[in-house]
């Protein structure tokens, strides 16, 4: 057998959290550097399985689609086993969590309290994380999903911080009573919604697995039983609903910008980042591919209500004070681009909207991080007293401009490539109009964009802030690695696109397209 | 192909080379010899390129499909590219000369920010006329934008240039909106963004002939944003926020003309829309009034010639929209070459007395005659006046305008032409003539501030007679009937004449005019409104519903989700009551359930 290089990729941050657990008391640079090195394997390894993926065999053959596969039996009674592989897609996920959970380590080097079991749950989720991209069995990646997603309750609700809501209108009885504002109360409601969706996600993996009948869970098998049209139906709507609430569709969104504001730096940026993007991912991988009848009939909910997120999260970002807000409902609107990439089922669309979870995974961890480095040094997230920061911090200025260009699409970085795909996918599907809603979408971006940069970092010097400095030490590690990367794609988007297609193809070839 | 290459692969060298090395960039002036110097070679090789006349295309795959590419990149020399590279090259290496003492005040790291943003702006603003697919040429004129956004918000830290960048940015967004949703459709109906496969369509009535018309409108929007055609054009003037080396390199000579260039470009696509071309002769022209109106009751000088830039560029779509791009492209060359000038002479004027204003300028002449002889020498240029560069393009669009039985549009740029004449002669009166209102004993720049002056002033009056002794292309393509010439002069003479009536002998007063002119007058001064349209526009109608969806958000959506949670929160609280610890309690609790069930079992077995 082969080294096992999806597993090592996979697993060497659970290593790296027990070692922390176990080994590193008391010495914050030892979980640290445990902390790097583990997550640095990881990312080394990603490169190196994306790079070494064989991609005319994939284009060729059918069977080697996913490569790098392991399986072991766990369950053989009930068919469950430890199934994993990687195509395109997901090795392009794959390298983009390398990256964020990478740059996120770093980015929280400056975490103070109780650092030891900050490292080990952020390392946890990254395996479950890994995980779910290389799966190729529905319930390990289930078990994967869950494990993504719980350490977040208590991520954010020790480590978080508390923002302040005044509770206003109809509804101000039900605010107080929730407590909204604070970050238990955004742990609560993230972690609720999440396992609301994962309910969804649950009944659905069993009716397939009870209607094929073949007594596996194992995705290549199911791929290939020809399920009911009826059920199809069902199945691919309760994978929407329930992958579509960690995707952040409306009206399920709101979760998200009180989550991602309440998180500690490097939860935002996993959260924002990749976290989301299971979501997509799973709408991809698990709905179009296991249900893709379900996935044709529907294709018109899932681009309206992507339609919707595009604009209206633009909006409400723009009406935004809280700098992390305006942040979140970014990644709303972004997260509607990928959607309706997905939902144009053209080669191009489809293609943009896998690239566009990488750009905006790569872009959104930038912003996190940059917002992290300024709430630790202005001690402020409210944008209308700042002003002027770019003097004081150039680099994070110039960084956080570089996000931003990326956010509004412009060209050479990597948002503009998805944008652009996204684009002409949509107006080649059976809805043309979808066009409309996602240029207006590109258009309300610079507009909020280009207005927090110049209410940060241009115009006067702001009286509230004195000796605010610049980025420093392993915080440029971050910075210059996720610019770079957003820059680097942009300009050679085929780094990326040929292995995705390779992917995207066989997937869109197996749908009963009209 | 490589020198074409290296023509684009220079700046861009410089511009990493200045953005990944810190120290680099820091050292300011050295920066700013590392730009220069790669801007010089690259000059040279535009020169190169264009006598040795290296015409050609080049493809590479950019974005992969399972198909073949999706989209190609590359590089497309052809005569009108030769032209472009030699003059961006060019006024991009005298700017870069002249912002060395221009900006001497300025700290070493904001110079070298100063300077990479130039080098980025030389490399998207080549890569923009070497495009031989439209996407490349949106991608590079997206990169071209965010230079201008860039180098107008310069002075970051001044609230008016922060506001001005960004206004920029947006209003020709809102044109690249209607660029890239051309694109796209031209794709989707096509497949290709290739100039050659799509004229080649063209050629063979393969284009789809139904929506072609929507689809190049929609490109033509970015031509309207990026060459501030009406109703885009409020951002350029507030675009002279920025350092003057910026205004006359990029708002002036080189990026604005991006719309014209592409119109040009995409000639074969536009002839087969013949309402479209109709539109943009009619919007041109209406433009070029418009703008030359404005510009004679401004008080700035900078905003005159930024007035005067969007005039200009009126008159080039005009051409464009009468059939002759090739008149307008001339002209764009010529327009580069003095408005550069012009500009660079008002940065002079300005670096020696410390205002924009005209009104507190005045007998500058003495102090500045350098200045003082270039800036009339532009003057004279862009008025039309024989024989330098700038009549002999003038000249060449209102022939083709004529020539295509347009009178309309004929008559509204002959109007153009006398305001043109009289508004620039209204800034040299007042600057360098009449009353000296300026503290100070106001003196000529430094050497490598006058030098560039006198290059291009140089260059205007020698391109003129180069045309005298060999009449371009596009000259001898439109030739007017024997009277344009006598009467366009007449109109720059007329011109003159009012504005030295006006202004150098205080004949007539300005006031008297604008009494008889005053519904005009009124209007001009408020910039016809339009600026305010479109702040109450963003203001109410773009931030009031933001605000507006804001507020839904935060307490609908969210608000019922914090119902339900409430809800439930409440119901627990309620049967939590029932678990109250009292043996009797639960003992009725018990009992009860026992009745529930015998009475349920009874009716089930009914």
């Amino acid at each position: 057998m082969n080294f096992p290089v999806l597993s090592v990729i996979t697993w060497s941050p659970f290593v790296g959290a027990l070692l922390v657990m176990f080994t590193a008391r008391r010495s914050p640079l030892a979980v640290r550097l445990i902390s790097a090195v583990t997550t640095g394997i990881s990312a080394v390894l990603s490169i190196v399985v994306y790079v070494t993926y064989d991609r005319q065999a994939a284009a060729t053959d059918d069977a080697a689609r996913f490569q790098f596969y392991e399986k072991v039996p766990l369950v053989p009674p009930l068919g469950i086993s430890y199934e994993v592989g990687a195509d395109g897609i997901s090795l392009l996920l794959v390298l983009l969590t390398a990256v964020i959970i990478f740059t996120g380590v770093f980015a929280s080097w400056t975490v103070k309290v109780r650092s030891q079991e900050f490292y080990a749950l952020l390392l946890t989720l990254v395996t479950g994380v890994f995980g779910v991209f290389v799966s190729l069995d529905l319930f390990v990646f289930f078990l994967f999903y869950e494990l993504a997603v719980l350490p977040m309750y208590l991520l954010i609700g020790i480590w978080g911080s508390s923002g302040e809501v005044r509770p206003r209108g109809i509804f101000a009885w039900a605010y107080r009573e929730t407590g909204v504002g604070t970050k238990e109360y955004a742990a609560m409601k993230l972690t609720l919604y999440l396992l609301f969706g994962s309910a969804f996600i649950l009944v659905g993996i069993y009716a397939l697995y009870v209607s094929a009948g073949a007594g596996s869970f194992s995705i290549l098998e199911l791929e290939a039983v020809p399920f009911d049209p009826v059920l199809q139906r069902w199945v691919f709507l309760a994978f929407y609903v329930g992958f579509g609430v960690l995707a952040g569709i409306w009206p399920l969104h709101t979760w998200s910008p009180d989550g991602h504001a309440s998180a500690p730096t490097a939860v935002s940026m996993l959260h924002a980042g990749v976290l989301m993007k299971l979501g997509a991912y799973g709408i991809v991988r698990v709905g179009m591919g296991l249900v893709p009848e379900g996935a044709v009939e529907f294709a018109w909910l899932v681009g309206g209500i992507a339609c919707i997120n595009i604009v209206y999260g633009a909006l409400s970002a723009m009406a935004q004070t809280d700098l992390k807000y305006v942040i979140a409902y970014s990644s709303v609107s972004h997260m509607g681009l990928v959607l309706l990439g997905a939902a144009t089922l053209t080669e191009a669309g489809l293609n943009g909207s896998v690239f566009q979870m990488f750009a905006h995974g790569v872009m959104t961890g930038l912003f996190f991080a940059l917002v992290g480095l300024v709430y630790e040094k202005a001690h402020s997230r409210d944008i209308p007293t700042m002003g002027g920061f770019g003097r004081s911090m150039p680099g994070v200025a110039a960084a956080f401009t570089v996000g931003g260009l990326s956010s509004l699409g412009l060209p050479a970085t990597a948002g503009f490539v998805a944008e652009l795909l996204t684009f002409m996918g949509a107006w080649r599907s059976e809805h043309p109009w979808w066009l409309f809603p996602a240029v207006l979408g590109t258009f309300l971006t610079a507009i909020y964009v280009l207005r927090v940069v110049r209410a940060i970092f241009w115009g006067p010097p702001s009286p509230h802030f004195h000796d605010l400095p610049d980025a420093q030490g392993p915080e440029w590690v971050a910075l210059v690695l996720l610019v770079g990367v957003i820059v680097v794609f942009g300009m050679a988007p085929a780094l990326a696109l040929g292995l995705v297609d390779s992917a995207t193809v066989p997937l869109l070839a197996r749908l009963p397209l009209p | 192909m490589s020198l074409p290459l290296a023509v684009l692969a220079l700046p861009f060298v410089s511009f990493v080379l200045l953005a990944v090395v810190p120290p680099l960039r820091r050292a300011g002036r050295v920066a700013g010899g590392v730009s220069i110097a790669a801007t010089a070679v690259a000059f040279v090789c535009a020169l190169a390129t264009w006598q040795g006349h290296l015409e050609g295309e080049q493809l590479v795959p950019w974005i992969p499909g399972d198909a073949g590419p999706m989209a190609t990149v590359g590089l497309l020399v052809d005569p009108i590219t030769n032209a472009m590279l030699v003059l961006v090259t060019l006024v991009s290496l005298l700017i870069q000369i002249y912002s060395l003492a221009y900006l001497s005040d300025e700290p070493s790291p904001a110079l070298g920010r100063y300077y990479t943003y130039q080098s980025l702006f030389a490399f998207s603003m080549l890569g923009l006329v070497l495009s031989p697919t439209f996407l490349q040429m949106f991608i590079f004129w997206e990169l071209v934008g965010l230079c201008s956004y860039l180098l107008i918000g310069f002075w970051y830290q001044r609230p008016a240039a922060a506001r001005a960048a960004v206004k920029a940015f947006w209003i020709t967004k809102l044109g690249d909106l209607g660029f890239v949703t051309g694109i796209v459709m031209l794709w989707a109906a096509t497949g290709t963004f290739e100039f050659s496969t799509l004229f080649r369509m063209g050629a063979a009535g393969q284009l789809p002939a139904e929506s072609l018309g929507l689809i190049l409108f929609l490109i033509y929007l970015g031509a309207v944003g990026k060459s501030a055609q009406f109703p885009l054009h409020v951002w350029l003037p507030d675009a002279m926020e920025g350092p003057t080396p910026v205004s006359a390199l990029i708002h002036a000579a080189t990026m604005v003309t991006a719309g014209v260039f592409m119109v040009t470009r995409a000639q074969p696509l536009f002839a087969l829309v013949p309402d479209l071309v109709w539109l943009i002769g009619t919007v041109g022209a209406f433009t070029a009034l418009l703008a030359a109106s404005m510009a004679c009751v401004e008080h700035d000088i900078k905003r005159v010639l930024a007035y005067s830039t969007v005039s200009q560029l009126g008159y080039m779509m005009a051409a464009a929209g009468a059939g002759a791009a090739d008149a307008g492209f001339f002209h764009l060359l010529t327009h580069g070459v003095f408005k550069a000038l012009l500009f660079l002479a008002a940065g002079s004027v300005i670096h020696a007395v410390g205002t924009n204003d005209m009104f507190r300028m005045g007998r500058l002449w003495h102090g500045l005659p350098h200045t003082g002889i270039v800036f009339i020498v532009g003057t004279l240029a862009l008025a039309g006046v024989w024989p330098l560069a700038g009549f002999f393009s003038k000249e060449s669009i209102l022939a083709a305008v004529w020539g295509a039985g347009r009178t309309g549009t004929f008559a509204v740029l002959a109007l153009t032409a006398f305001l043109t004449a009289f508004y620039m002669f209204r800034a040299v009166f007042l600057t360098f003539f009449g009353h000296a209102h300026a503290g100070g004993h106001p003196h000529e720049a430094p050497w490598p501030m006058r030098g560039p002056l006198w290059i291009l002033a140089i260059l205007t009056l020698v391109l003129g007679l180069a045309f005298l002794a060999s009449p371009p292309p596009a000259v001898e393509a439109h030739h007017g009937p024997g009277w344009l010439g006598p009467f366009s002069l007449g109109l720059a003479a007329a011109g003159l004449a009012l504005a030295w009536a006006m202004y150098q002998q205080r004949a007539i007063a300005p006031a008297s005019f604008s009494r008889v002119l005053a519904p005009i007058d009124f209007a001009a001064r408020r910039r016809y409104g339009i600026d305010a349209l479109y702040l109450g526009l963003y203001k109410g109608l773009i931030l009031g519903f933001s605000k507006l969806i804001g507020l839904i958000d935060r307490y609908l959506v969210d608000g019922l989700v914090n119902v339900f949670s409430a809800l439930s929160l409440r119901s627990g609280d309620r049967l939590r009551r029932i678990q109250s610890g009292q043996v009797h309690d639960y003992v009725y609790g018990v009992a009860f359930g026992v009745l529930l069930v015998v009475v349920f079992a009874h009716w089930w077995a009914r």
